[in-house]
Parts: structure tokens; C-alpha cells; sequence
């Protein structure tokens, strides 16, 4: 009903929630819960996560996307999050971007992947005319032909969820704990991470780069600001996220699982 | 691959212009939910899958998220997801029932579900409640007529 309403203001509604150094999980939960029980569309940009955290797909396996071994050692946490896709490292370097929209909210946008991560490429263009030769290649953001923004999505009957985290900067030694995956987009063509990879922050400033995705967002929607605790006032008390921190024990079972698949 | 990539590769090789007017198959006796699974009831015994349209516009499935034997479907409520590209997408029971079978092929091959998406595809064997929540399903005539509306307005 409320939908409806705004949309006869011409731009469907959209809730805009700042957060700074929110933790990943923290960040994750949040998306999940209003993913399954709002009802309105969001908006949610993170400038920053505090710590060091690996956050795999639904389907990643640690022996063949992580080097356990260091991760063990250096106490570095891994997540497995609620979305799709491959694997990052994420830190005070990287800038996450989520937008959660009902199905009908974007005129003529189906629910599917590859439109959601067309519609998303083309809100960023906006964002980056002028500044460097963006695209979207496969479904990697990219400068050039190196990856900037990498993306996720998790698609409901009548939600989706398109989120996108930025390297604005990044730890070249963090960049160790990830193994090289074997399911890579083509263009990646091998490349190691670094070879593979390109910071933000030599194309765009964090703060330009913020204000340019609101306003490129407010070309789309009408925005509404929005506080952590309305976000929380919306939420259905009984929804258990799906996104975890993974235990010591279970990355010590997967390098197990590796020892005994490379001896098989 | 997908039927519309077949239509593209033989036209071009043909060398004759085509419309792609979104010919993905539809089986005749399955009955069909408006979020594009399928379902074969016989007796008291349900199949469901997702239909040739969904994986076609999901792209290669590269892992199937099963409920366990003995779960509680609901008729339009998710089970389980498939994930394809970067995205998880649920999928949603047709029928309600009781899960007495889960297509563990689809672990080690989930591309099955792209393959033959009605065949072996198949993701959940359940037993079902009220067989006359199938009344509220399409058969294929409407289904397909749904696909095209669908696409139509995209």
C-alpha cells in the first residue's frame, strides 16, 4: 500500500542508512533480517568494517578458497554470508554499498541476477563519469580492466538484495590469506590478487565517492534517512540470520579435508 | 545450455535473422507456481523442480541448498536456493508435505538443474498434505501464457 503511494511522486521510496565501521556480520545480519522482514527498500552504506574479516559465499569451501594455516595463525575471522559469489578480505579500506528492494520497485527490472547487476552497473556509471573507465565485466566492478567492486545478491519471491563491497584500499599482506579460486571470470585470465585488483582511492575520494553514489541513488529513488535503531523497529523478533563466523574447529576439519583430497 | 543460446548459435550459422520470443519448455502435466517451480503429483507423492524458464534467466547453478529429509514444506514458502552467478535465489514449494527424498545428485552436479531442469533436475520428493492445493497452481497453458506476460514487461 505505502509503495504504491509514493510511487505517484513519481520515484519509488527508498531508505538511506549511513553507518561507519559497523562490523561485517554486524552489517550482514542487518541485511538478512531486512531482506526477509521489511517490506520497504534500502539503501545501506558502510564506510568501513574494523577488523580484518574474510567473508566466503554460501557455498565456499575454506580448503580451496583460504590458506587455513595463516588464518589459524593470525586469528583473522571468517564469515560465511547469506549471498552468492567468491571471496574477499574486508577492513577499514573497504566501502560496502547494499541496496534491498521489493521485486516491483526498479519499472521493468526483473529478479533476476544478471538484470539486478546491469540496473546496479549503470547507477555506477553515474558515479564514476569522468573519473576512470568503469564497467561492469562479468559481474566484477572494474577500472580498466582491474576489479574495484565486487558483488553479491540474494534473490526472495517478492526481495532481492544487490551488495557490493568497494576496495577503496586495501592491505597488500591480506591479501595472502586468499588463495587463487577456481571459479575466476575469464577477463581474470590467472592473474595473481595484486595483478588482479585496483584501489579506489587512486581514481576518487572516499568522501566524493560516498556523496556521489547518494546523489546517483537519488536519481532513482526518493531518498529517506534513516537511523540503525528504525532500521532495527522493523524487524520481525523471530528471524535467525543465516550468516555465521565460522569456528576454529570447522577450518581445522577443512585443511583435514584438503591433506586427505590431495592424497586421494 | 539454454534453448534460447541453441536458437542464437543455429541462426547465426543459418545465417537467418530470429526473434527470441522466450521458447523455454513447458511440460505438459506438471502444474506450475508463479515463482517458476514445478510440481507432479501422483497420489499422495509430489516431484518439484524449477521450471526451464528459472534456470534459464538464473544462469549455470553451481550449488543447490537442500532441506533435509523429513522437513515441513509450505505451499509458496522457501525450501531451499539455488545459487547461480553471484546470487543465492530461494526456491519455493508448490505443494505442502512432508520432504521424504532430496535429489543428492545435485550436490556433486548441480548443473543437473540447468541440463534437464524437469528430469533429472528434480530437487524434492514430498509427501503431501491436501492434494487439492494443486487447484491453485497453473497448468501449462497458463503457465507459459505467464512466462511470455512476464518477459513482455521487462
Amino acid at each position: 500500500m505505502a509503495v504504491s503511494q509514493t510511487r505517484n511522486l513519481g520515484l519509488p521510496l527508498i531508505n538511506l542508512l549511513r553507518l561507519k565501521g559497523v562490523p561485517i556480520l554486524q552489517q550482514l545480519h542487518l541485511e538478512e533480517r531486512l531482506l526477509r522482514t521489511s517490506s520497504d527498500n534500502w539503501c545501506i552504506i558502510n564506510d568501513g568494517t574494523i577488523d580484518p574479516t574474510i567473508v566466503m559465499g554460501v557455498s565456499g569451501k575454506p580448503q580451496e578458497l583460504l590458506e587455513i594455516e595463516s588464518i589459524l595463525r593470525d586469528d583473522i575471522p571468517v564469515i560465511r554470508r547469506f549471498t552468492g559469489g567468491g571471496t574477499v578480505i574486508v577492513d577499514q579500506g573497504t566501502i560496502f554499498v547494499t541496496f534491498i528492494c521489493n521485486k516491483d520497485t526498479v519499472p521493468g527490472l526483473q529478479s533476476y541476477p544478471q538484470p539486478i547487476m546491469s540496473w546496479s552497473s549503470l547507477l555506477y556509471k553515474k558515479v564514476f563519469q569522468g573519473i576512470g573507465d568503469f564497467r561492469l565485466r562479468e559481474n566484477d566492478y572494474v577500472l580498466g580492466d582491474r576489479k574495484f567492486g565486487g558483488n553479491a545478491q540474494s534473490i526472495t519471491k517478492n526481495r532481492w538484495v544487490h551488495h557490493t563491497s568497494f576496495l577503496w584500499d586495501y592491505e597488500i599482506s591480506n591479501m595472502g590469506y586468499l588463495k587463487l579460486p577456481k571459479r575466476a571470470p575469464e577477463y581474470r585470465q590467472a592473474r595473481d590478487h595484486l595483478e588482479f585488483i585496483c584501489r579506489m582511492k587512486d581514481y576518487i575520494s572516499r568522501s566524493s565517492f560516498i556523496d556521489s553514489t547518494i546523489e546517483a541513488v537519488g536519481s532513482e529513488f526518493l531518498l529517506r534517512s534513516a537511523e540503525l535503531e528504525d532500521a532495527h523497529c522493523t524487524l520481525g523478533s523471530k528471524f535467525e540470520p543465516s550468516s555465521r563466523l565460522l569456528r576454529k574447529q570447522e577450518l581445522g576439519e577443512a585443511i583435514f579435508k584438503s591433506l586427505t583430497a590431495s592424497q586421494s | 545450455m539454454s534453448s534460447k543460446l541453441w536458437a542464437a548459435r543455429a541462426a547465426s550459422y543459418l545465417k537467418i535473422s530470429f526473434q527470441y520470443r522466450g521458447f523455454a519448455t513447458v511440460i505438459k502435466d506438471l502444474k506450475y507456481a508463479d515463482s517458476h517451480e514445478w510440481v507432479k503429483v501422483e497420489g499422495n507423492s509430489a516431484t518439484v523442480g524449477i521450471t526451464d524458464h528459472a534456470q534459464d534467466h538464473l544462469g549455470d547453478v553451481v550449488y543447490v541448498e537442500l532441506p533435509d529429509e523429513g522437513a515441513e514444506v509450505k505451499q509458496g514458502a522457501s525450501f531451499g536456493a539455488v545459487e547461480s552467478v553471484k546470487a543465492t535465489s530461494d526456491i519455493n514449494s508448490p505443494i505442502s508435505g512432508k520432504v521424504v527424498e532430496v535429489n543428492t545428485k545435485l550436490s556433486d552436479s548441480p548443473g543437473l538443474v540447468n541440463a534437464s531442469p524437469y528430469e533429472s533436475g528434480w530437487i524434492i520428493k514430498v509427501e503431501i498434505n491436501d492434494a487439492d492445493e494443486v487447484k491453485s497452481l497453473m497448468d501449462s497453458d497458463q503457465y507459459s501464457k505467464f512466462c511470455e506476460e512476464e518477459d513482455a514487461k521487462h
